[in-house]
């Protein structure tokens, strides 16, 4: 036998159980999640805030948490979405295919979405403490739409870029404006907003960096924006750096709702690329 | 029916398309496709110049379009057929750096004259791509699309305008009981017959159609040939071809182009029967195409 | 006569509505120029804030000793950008030949069907949140190295060291890695594979003569793309890492990477000025490598998509 046939055996070899570890690491993350977060999983983990003493293993549960992150995750995702569908539109309808400016900004929010988390959260902190303001709601959401409008501009535009010449051009022939002609694109573009949102949400429900300064944490539901918000992925890691084996379990319990929610995120994703695209056109 | 709650104007509008109402029919053979009346329409290119990206495509053209008249513009392929027509609504500089001289005027209105508004001039001219492209919406929103955008929000006569556009163009039999289904699920010939009712539906006085019929099959073709005949009586139809056989078939006036320029331009019948030039008698004769 | 009247269409294109498009093209306008001025501004903003440190002390000094005494006024970040490389290089080195072999897999062998389990799977390991990948390290890879590997090559070892955080940032960045190199792969024209092929060359000769060769400077750059996001990761590594302030000389010590400095004590020293424009610092340079990576490697992968389509 050739050489060469042996080298593309063991090579395909090598193939085959890379991708197979690839799904060893899912499946492993996977079960160390559920098998530590389901036994700690209550009913009252849900729907209870911490009582007194919970941070020693007493009674209580993350609703605060679970609060907070739907607070910062819904108002950031609907501020991004206003923000990032006019850029979108306006980088592939109103700028040229060959415009310098579209290219630039293109480079721009490539740049801003490999900005890690963190930078965004001090640079953030800097502003609030500029501004006489305090870690806050409002902050956290300030800081969390930062950090997703780059990732809807970049997943948006990249649907926005294939959109059909001809398709401006049949709406612009009746006589549309610039302006008018959204109407059609954003029906075109549709998944693609679809699935952005759901990846913006993923992104940030998960991301603690960036609200550990921003938005605090607190044991009670915020009810105005300038009141401190607990967040989910810090409910994680700041019960994780407990000794005390029962929160720590919480931490699990935590872990496994994130998951959870990042694992329909990212099922509905899938769901929606395959169905909700009946108005496209090909 | 009976339904209490609905105002008297809402049930109007569903007897507007109660079943009897829709059978009946709307449009008849004899009658003519315009909603409005014609006006007389005029377009001359003078002198127009097209560079894209450092090619010269188009060189000093200059051409008049006849009104009423299925006008071809024939040639080789990469000869400009394209570019021109696309530069007679000015579609041209919406996406690419392109340098344009020289001038199109359509009725009195010079399209590439600093600060001229376009809009309203495209909308004199509707647009028939090489592949249909339907809007991502239903089939009556897709008529109903350019009435709305200028200004036509009563629902009555949009109702009127869908039914007679797609009876117009022979589609109303087909899709009538799918008015609201999205346009992307009909047949390509059936998309291609939908866009002519979309332009259509502005009222326009110009059709300018790019190779309308070369992704179609030939009934398709055949249908969307046998519209355009009809239409000339109302409008005036630039079409570009590269098949010369559907230019013998439906031209009233040829525009034959090579490398940009305009070679001759003329009556059908006197460009086929007796070219002037050499390189048209090539063409013809199938020298090179 | 009346027909005409009631269907006419408004003529001329009202003012109303190319003021409308007119506004929104400027309101848009806005609203992009203000999202890419979001770069320079918090670019700004960083020096601005680490100014003060910088002018007590040079450049030189604060980034290549290694003295870290904030209270005495020492800040040497060697430590820290020691431990930041350590952990992205140990990331890198494993990943880059898993992810590149489970590329060309999905894109030169695979059938339909192992890229339909294949990608979701990708997609939950690029979406779960690094809290999560952080307890996972805890969970799974701090007791199997201190209890199983690192008594193999030194007494102790709590675990929480360079070598466990970065397995779990190769594992963060693996679904990046791979989709920018299947991206890259999939670019290459289905022509020039068959030529190869019909020259008689196997599979894997034509992947690592024409695949690797042509799409070469575009691995790079892909590399270079993670290792910037692998950089600025901070949770799970902060939960893994060690935490301590010293400079790595094995796989087995602790370590103290620059996010999680950042992470640490952001926050809670700003009674110290110097110690806070310190930290901002150390955000700074972040962002400036972060920065200078991701422009050299969207520009050479821009480019390489121009030449080979």
């Amino acid at each position: 036998m050739k050489i060469k046939f042996v080298e593309e055996k063991i090579m395909k070899g090598m193939m085959l159980v890379t991708t197979l570890l690839v799904f060893l690491f899912v499946g492993s993350i996977l079960f160390t999640i559920i098998k530590n977060g389901w036994p700690a999983l209550s009913w009252e983990m849900i729907t209870s805030l911490p009582g007194g003493g919970f941070y020693i293993g007493k009674e209580g549960g993350l609703l605060n948490a679970i609060v907070g992150s739907l607070y910062v995750v819904g108002a950031s995702t609907v501020l991004g979405l206003i923000v990032s569908i006019p850029v979108v539109f306006y980088l592939n309808v109103y700028l040229r295919r060959s415009s310098r400016f579209a290219s630039l900004a293109r480079l721009a929010f490539d740049v801003l979405f490999g900005i890690p988390s963190i930078v965004y959260g001090a640079f953030a902190f800097t502003i609030m403490i500029y501004f006489g303001l305090k870690t806050s709601l409002a902050g956290g959401i300030i800081v969390i739409t930062l950090l997703i409008i780059p990732i809807f501009i970049r997943s948006m535009d990249e649907i926005a870029r294939e959109l059909p010449q001809d398709m401006l051009h049949a709406s612009y022939s009746l006589g549309a404006t610039r302006y008018e002609t959204i109407k059609v694109v954003v029906r075109q573009i549709a998944p693609g907003i679809a699935t952005a949102t759901l990846l913006s949400i993923g992104r940030a429900i998960g991301d603690a960096a960036a609200v550990m300064f921003t938005a605090g944490y607190t044991d009670s539901i915020p009810v105005s924006l300038s009141q401190p918000a607990a967040t989910l992925p810090l409910a994680v890691f700041f019960q994780l750096s407990s000794p005390i084996p029962e929160v720590q379990e919480r931490a699990y319990a935590a872990a496994l709702i994130l998951t959870i929610i990042v694992l329909i995120l990212s099922i509905l994703g899938r769901i929606i690329t395959n169905r909700f695209s009946k108005n496209k056109i090909q | 029916m009976n339904l209490p709650f609905l105002s008297k104007k809402i049930k109007w509008y569903m007897a507007e398309w109660n079943e009897t109402e829709l059978k009946k029919g709307f449009f008849r053979p004899d009658q003519k496709f315009r909603m409005d009346n014609a006006k007389r329409s005029n377009m001359v290119v003078d002198k127009l110049n097209v560079t894209i990206q450092g090619n010269h495509i188009l060189k000093d053209v200059s051409v008049e379009i006849p009104d009423r008249k299925i006008t071809c513009i024939i040639g080789p392929s990469g000869c400009g057929k394209s570019t021109l027509l696309k530069s007679l609504n000015r579609l041209l500089d919406t996406n690419e750096e392109v340098k344009i001289t020289g001038q199109v005027i359509v009725d009195g209105e010079e399209l590439y004259s600093p600060g001229v508004e376009i809009t309203h001039i495209r909308r004199k001219m509707g647009l028939l791509s090489q592949r249909p492209c339907p809007l991502p919406m239903s089939i009556y929103d897709n008529i109903a699309y350019g009435c709305r955008i200028h200004g036509l929000r009563n629902r009555k006569k949009l109702n009127m305008i869908v039914r007679h556009y797609l009876q117009a163009v022979g589609l109303w039999e087909e899709v009538k009981d799918r008015l609201h289904t999205p346009a992307a699920r009909m047949s390509i010939g059936q998309q291609q017959r939908l866009c002519l009712a979309r332009g259509l539906a502005v009222e326009p006085q110009f059709i300018l159609a790019d190779e309308a019929t070369s992704a179609l099959d030939p009934i398709s073709s055949k249908t969307i040939e046998d519209l355009f005949l009809k239409l000339r009586e109302e409008y005036a139809i630039v079409l570009v071809t590269h098949t010369l056989r559907q230019a013998l078939r439906i031209a009233d006036y040829v525009i034959f182009m090579y490398m940009g320029e305009i070679v001759e331009a003329g009556p059908a019948e006197q460009i086929f029967k007796h070219p002037q030039k050499e390189l048209t008698q090539k063409y013809l004769a199938g020298v090179f195409s | 006569m009346r027909r005409e009247r009631e269907y006419k269409i408004a003529q001329k294109t009202s003012v109303f509505r190319l003021l409308k498009d007119k506004m929104a093209g400027s309101v848009m306008f806005t609203f992009t120029a203000v999202s890419v001025l979001l770069l320079i501004l918090i670019g700004m903003g960083l020096v601005i804030k680490s100014l003060p440190i910088l002018q007590e002390k040079s450049l030189w000094e604060l980034l290549f000793t290694s003295k870290w005494k904030p209270m005495r006024g020492d800040f040497g970040f060697l430590p820290f950008i020691m431990g930041t490389l350590w952990v992205t290089v140990i990331a890198i080195v494993w990943t880059l030949p898993v992810s590149l072999f489970t590329a060309i897999f999905l894109t030169e062998n695979s059938r339909a069907w192992v890229k339909k389990v294949v990608f979701p799977a990708l997609d939950i390991l690029a979406g779960l949140p690094s809290v999560v990948y952080g307890v996972w390290g805890i969970l799974v890879v701090v007791p199997w190295i201190s209890d199983s590997l690192a008594p193999h090559f030194v007494e102790y070892s709590t675990g929480y060291t360079t070598l466990t955080a970065g397995i779990v940032l190769g594992i963060m960045i693996l679904p990046l890695m791979i989709s920018l190199f299947v991206e890259l792969f999939s670019s290459v024209p289905r022509d020039l594979r068959e030529a190869s092929l019909s020259l008689g060359a196997t599979r894997w000769q034509t992947t690592k003569y024409v695949l690797l060769k042509k799409t070469f400077p575009g691995i790079v750059a892909s590399v270079t793309l993670a290792v910037s996001r692998a950089m600025g990761e901070t949770i799970a590594v902060l939960m893994v890492c060690g935490n301590i302030v010293q400079m790595p000389t094995s796989l087995f010590d602790g370590c103290y990477p620059l996010p999680a400095l950042l992470a640490n004590n952001y926050g809670e020293m700003l009674s110290l000025p110097l110690y806070e424009s310190a930290l901002m610092l150390s955000a700074l340079i972040l962002f400036v490598v972060v920065f200078v990576f991701n422009i050299a490697s969207r520009l050479i992968l821009r480019k390489i998509e121009r030449t080979l389509v």
